[in-house]
């Protein structure tokens, strides 16, 4: 009966949890022991995992940027003067209507005359002109997926039509930019891997050396009647640990890295005349590092203990 | 309890350690192995825990061939035993205690239950006094006693130990001795492998004699104490 109680799931479960409390609280103890080791170890893995961090950031910025440029692939129609404005609006509809247009927007010929007018301060001379020298314009805004080569057949078609003064387009240093950034991105992809293989590897070598360290305490819990699991466990916790602390350090120097940054590069983008604002770490980045940090911690400390752990039999 | 059926243990290299030994173990008895130094005694003992498997035979453990045993029901297996070593095998960086409560530990007994059995378990062996001591603090007997607390505190059904006086006095071997008849007086049954001949002549029990591999002497009775 006392047997049974004992095979209960519920007993199985709270005994399961209290092994994995135990092996969780102890092996906090046992890094806490080993202060200087464990700083070291946190440390190269807290670099190793800043690294991509910080290059991520950065490539978000520089889309910031790039995004607050869209504008830049606007292009502008301007109309012959003296086009009646219900042309201008048909036309303006007509490309409202195709695929590669976001927007189009109409600036009638008067209505830029009075901004310009109230803008620049020359009413007189204006006045002086006796009738509005400006076009009617349409700025259109191409659709984000609409690529140059097309805009431009698009341009060229505009400008052959008879009410078409002239089409001003010019999206290439944009397109630049956009190739440039998805080349950083992959960058970013390769050495997250490269470096994320570093810290399983740097984890990895680390508990295999504690496991050597431990051969003999490891022999006699084998003796004694413990499981692989039971014996893999601490390590696993281990690499676990190194791994979130290895990423708290890389949180730590990424917030500390933008702090110091901040200051002078919103001077640099003052001068620019731009209200851009810098991005920090957003909750995919720190999840991200932090679920980096943990796997390639814990996968590293797997890699070794199914590695060694095998080897070391009691004799 | 046990039982050896035509078991033979061949390591190469070094040639037979035990031949064709058959013999039987009865629940609740106590049994010593003897014979000189290379007769096997250890050999026999490790294929009962399994650290070793027969090259031919079969060893049975309260009915299971320990030789068929998977990789993954061998720690069950160890968890039924109480094994004494000769060279102690405690951990120098754990506690007297933490020794004792490795079983326990192993086991998943809960945290409020292990430090009762610990202390019941050192104090069965004297040595409740020393629970906070490291191994290093203490005597060779007093190391051997707490090997000896470490096998019982999971309440095995089975003990066995290898030479476990094999670094102690005449008058401390025959306390570890008198301790062993203790558990064995509450069921435990017990197989302890010994060439002290002087001391088996203090002791009862049923000898096992090993020679080269083989049983020389299945039955001799032991004297009392």
């Amino acid at each position: 009966m006392a047997r049974n109680k004992q095979h209960s799931p519920m007993n199985q479960l709270t005994r399961w949890g209290q092994l994995h409390y135990r092996n969780c609280r102890d092996t906090v103890f046992a890094l806490a022991d080993n202060p200087i080791a464990t700083a070291l170890t946190v440390a190269v893995i807290g670099i190793a995992l800043a690294l991509p961090g910080s290059l991520n950031i950065m490539i978000q910025n520089a889309r910031n940027l790039a995004g607050s440029w869209e504008s830049a692939r606007d292009f502008s129609i301007y109309m012959v003067p003296g086009t009646d404005l219900a042309q201008a609006q048909s036309l303006a509809k007509e490309l409202q209507a195709a695929d590669d247009i976001a927007a189009v927007k109409l600036i009638a010929a008067e209505s830029a005359l009075l901004d310009f007018r109230e803008s620049s301060g020359l009413g007189d001379v204006l006045d002086a002109l006796g009738s509005n020298p400006l076009p009617h314009t349409l700025v259109v805004r191409p659709a984000e997926t609409a690529e140059a080569a097309a805009l431009a057949d698009l341009a060229d078609k505009l400008v052959a039509r008879t009410e078409v003064d002239m089409v001003k387009i010019d999206t290439l240093w944009v397109e630049r930019l956009n190739a440039i950034l998805d080349f950083m991105n992959r960058v970013v992809v390769i050495a997250s891997i490269l470096l994320i293989a570093a810290v399983i590897i740097i984890v990895g070598n680390t508990i295999r050396l504690d496991i050597q360290n431990r051969r003999v305490e490891i022999e006699v819990l084998k003796l004694l009647g413990a499981s692989d699991g039971f014996v893999r466990r601490p390590f696993l916790y281990v690499g676990l640990w190194y791994g979130f602390l290895g990423s708290m350090i890389a949180l730590f120097l990424l917030v500390a890295g933008g702090w110091l940054l901040s200051s002078p590069l919103e001077r640099l983008i003052g001068l620019y005349e731009s209200d851009i604002n810098l991005l920090g770490l957003d909750p995919q980045t720190i999840a991200a590092i932090v679920g980096g940090g943990v796997l390639s911690g814990w996968g590293g400390a797997w890699t070794a203990v199914s590695r060694h752990l095998a080897a070391i039999q009691p004799k | 309890m046990i039982r050896f059926d035509n078991v033979s243990k061949r390591y190469q290299g070094t040639g037979d350690a035990l031949r064709n030994l058959s013999f039987e173990v009865d629940r609740g008895e106590m049994v010593f192995l003897t014979g000189a130094s290379g007769a096997g005694k250890s050999t026999l003992l490790r294929l009962i825990a399994h650290i070793e498997i027969p090259t031919r035979g079969q060893v049975f453990v309260d009915g299971v061939n320990v030789g068929r045993l998977s990789k993954r029901q061998v720690p069950a297996h160890r968890r039924q035993i109480g094994i004494v070593f000769q060279d102690n095998k405690l951990l120098a960086d754990r506690s007297a205690f933490d020794n004792v409560a490795l079983p326990l530990v192993i086991a998943g007994v809960s945290d409020r239950e292990i430090p009762r059995r610990v202390r019941a378990a050192l104090d069965q062996v004297g040595l409740l006094k020393k629970e906070k001591l490291l191994p290093g603090m203490l005597s060779t007997g007093e190391q051997q006693r707490i090997g000896i607390a470490r096998a019982v505190v999971a309440r095995p059904r089975l003990l066995i130990a290898d030479e476990p006086t094999g670094n102690l006095d005449p008058w401390l071997s025959l306390e570890i001795m008198k301790l062993f008849g203790r558990f064995n007086e509450i069921g435990v049954t017990m197989l302890i492998a010994t060439h002290d001949l002087n001391l088996l002549n203090k002791v009862r029990g049923r000898r096992l004699q090993l020679g080269n591999g083989e049983l020389i002497d299945p039955a001799t009775d032991a004297l009392i104490f």
